[in-house]
């Protein structure tokens, strides 16, 4: 199951997360990195959450992750899978998984990133079990 | 009472509670309801609406508490609108009871109401409107599918079973049957709550607690005007709030704030889980009941699922009778925000007014858990000890 691009809310996009976006848009996942305490955080932001450093850049995420949870809204139109996943690079983040079976879905499973457009078109960073 | 040793146990009393006892307000706006409330918990104490110098409100029509204040005609000299989400009308409790001891108030009036289920709300979005908005918004989170993901985590950790978490709602079902008020009164069984339909797996429609309108209110006062007004005396004992968020993507779902926010309330009123008779804890979900119980450390984490089976919650049946007036899952959840019933029926409990049928005996020490916000993501946890002097 993919969802419809008009089923998916388009981000707000702020000065800080526009460059997340733009990258997004090339088809890549930033992260934030902390250049003080050598950590990956997600979402990015200026101030380093764990250090409050303000040595922060966004470094590009290789896609790759396992699933820590999800949980499949049924009860409307379309069904879609919330999921929390967690990034080779140590952090994880809020999504929805694609292009595969619920049914079929075990926490611990490898995901890679894919990008789907939202709403106005804006792509953003969903994850998937297919193979590439 | 200042310095390393300021407390407010024993600072304040809560002497008026007072439970809208209407489900559905097609016909009443919310400032009506506010206003019922309002009088209600003030009438329950002996109390006027002259008499509050303090009033706390969360999620209320207007400019934080401006609103309400202007609605209610009071004159205040202490307003609060802290929005800890559903856990807010707990942590008022404390708040009321720290602007007491300091002597911004004495007599400090709270309030909450909502009408969603009149205005057609089928499902709650989450309030994840924060700076990580961007981050959530395409994910559309909801509340259901996030707590599911909390419950399917516990599940692969711990082996948590859907039967377990159903037990949680067959409890409180067992007490809704002798609240006539309560939205759902028939007692369902274990089977029942699997056989419900799917919402966000693992959880059943019975694992979602209801949406409702109503409302709720609390009088909290100083010592010396509770020692002048004939009602039962329940002292604040402890009470502390905290948040737990995503921490830069570093989050374990296993457990919630109240890990934190107990441990403080209970250190305060130097007591021990194995001292309270009796728990009101938010259930927005089963799986937050079972959460909340762990964190809380009435069972150790990991074991909620075969401490709440088994009718261990049921009032007269288990060790630790919780929710005796339904609960969100079965009584009510006005303005889909749990934290003022759950003190409402604890000051019941304390008083020996709550139904026959459930009212725990002896019970002189009774605890209030709120879970404001999602148990996924960011929320806050707030916790409220009480004792019947």
């Amino acid at each position: 199951m993919r969802p419809d691009s008009q089923s998916v809310p388009s981000p707000d996009i702020n000065p800080e997360t526009a460059p997340i976006w733009k990258a997004a848009a090339r088809g890549e996942l930033a992260l934030g990195y902390c250049a003080s305490c050598a950590k990956y955080h997600h979402y990015p932001r200026s101030l380093c959450p764990f250090c409050h450093s303000e040595r922060t850049e966004l470094r590009m995420s290789q896609g790759k992750g396992t699933l820590y949870s999800f949980s499949t809204l049924h009860r409307v139109a379309e069904p879609y899978t919330l999921a929390w996943v967690t990034l080779e690079e140590g952090p994880s983040l809020l999504t929805n998984i694609v292009d595969a079976d619920p049914a079929t879905l075990n926490i611990g499973q490898n995901v890679h990133v894919v990008f789907i457009a939202s709403e106005n078109g804006t792509p953003v960073p969903m994850f998937t079990t297919a193979s590439k | 009472m200042t310095g390393d040793n300021w407390t407010i146990n024993g600072s304040a009393y809560i002497v008026g509670a007072y439970e809208h006892p209407t489900r559905l307000a097609t016909d009443r706006s919310v400032g009506q309801l506010h206003a019922d409330v309002a009088r209600g918990a003030l009438a329950d104490a002996g109390l006027t609406f002259d008499d509050v110098d303090g009033y706390f409100t969360a999620g209320a029509p207007g400019v934080g508490p401006l609103g309400m204040i202007e609605h209610l005609g009071l004159r205040v000299r202490h307003a609060d609108s802290s929005e800890l989400g559903g856990a807010a009308y707990i942590a008022h409790v404390n708040h009321a009871a720290q602007a007491i001891a300091a002597g911004k108030c004495t007599v400090a009036l709270i309030t909450l109401a909502g009408r969603p289920r009149a205005a057609g709300e089928t499902i709650v979005r989450s309030d994840f409107v924060g700076l990580d908005y961007g981050f959530d918004a395409p994910y559309r989170p909801v509340l259901a599918n996030s707590y599911g993901m909390v419950a399917r985590r516990h599940m692969y950790e711990y082996g948590t079973t859907s039967e377990q978490l159903a037990w949680i709602k067959v409890a409180a079902s067992h007490h809704a049957q002798h609240n006539p008020n309560a939205l759902l009164r028939k007692v369902v069984t274990v089977e029942e709550v699997l056989a419900s339909p799917m919402i966000a797996d693992p959880l059943h429609r019975l694992d979602c607690c209801v949406i409702t309108d109503g409302g709720g209110a609390l009088v909290v006062v100083s010592p010396e005007i509770a020692r002048s007004l004939n009602r039962p005396l329940i002292r604040v004992r402890g009470a502390a709030e905290t948040v737990k968020h995503p921490n830069g993507g570093y989050n374990d779902f296993t457990f919630s704030g109240g890990r934190w926010s107990g441990a403080t309330a209970f250190a305060e009123a130097s007591l021990r889980p194995a001292d309270i008779k009796y728990v009101s804890i938010y259930d927005s979900f089963t799986i937050t009941v079972l959460v909340t119980l762990e964190d809380l450390g009435f069972c150790q984490k990991g074991e909620g699922g075969q401490f709440v089976a088994d009718g261990n919650l049921i009032s007269g049946v288990g060790q630790l009778p919780f929710n005796t007036d339904g609960g969100g899952l079965c009584n009510n959840h006005p303005f889909n925000r749990g934290g003022m019933t759950k003190v409402i029926e604890v000051v019941r409990q304390l008083r020996g007014e709550a139904h026959p049928a459930v009212q725990v005996p002896n019970c002189d020490l009774a605890l209030a858990h709120g879970t404001g916000g999602s148990l996924a993501k960011g929320h806050a946890s707030a916790t409220l000890i009480l004792e019947r002097e």
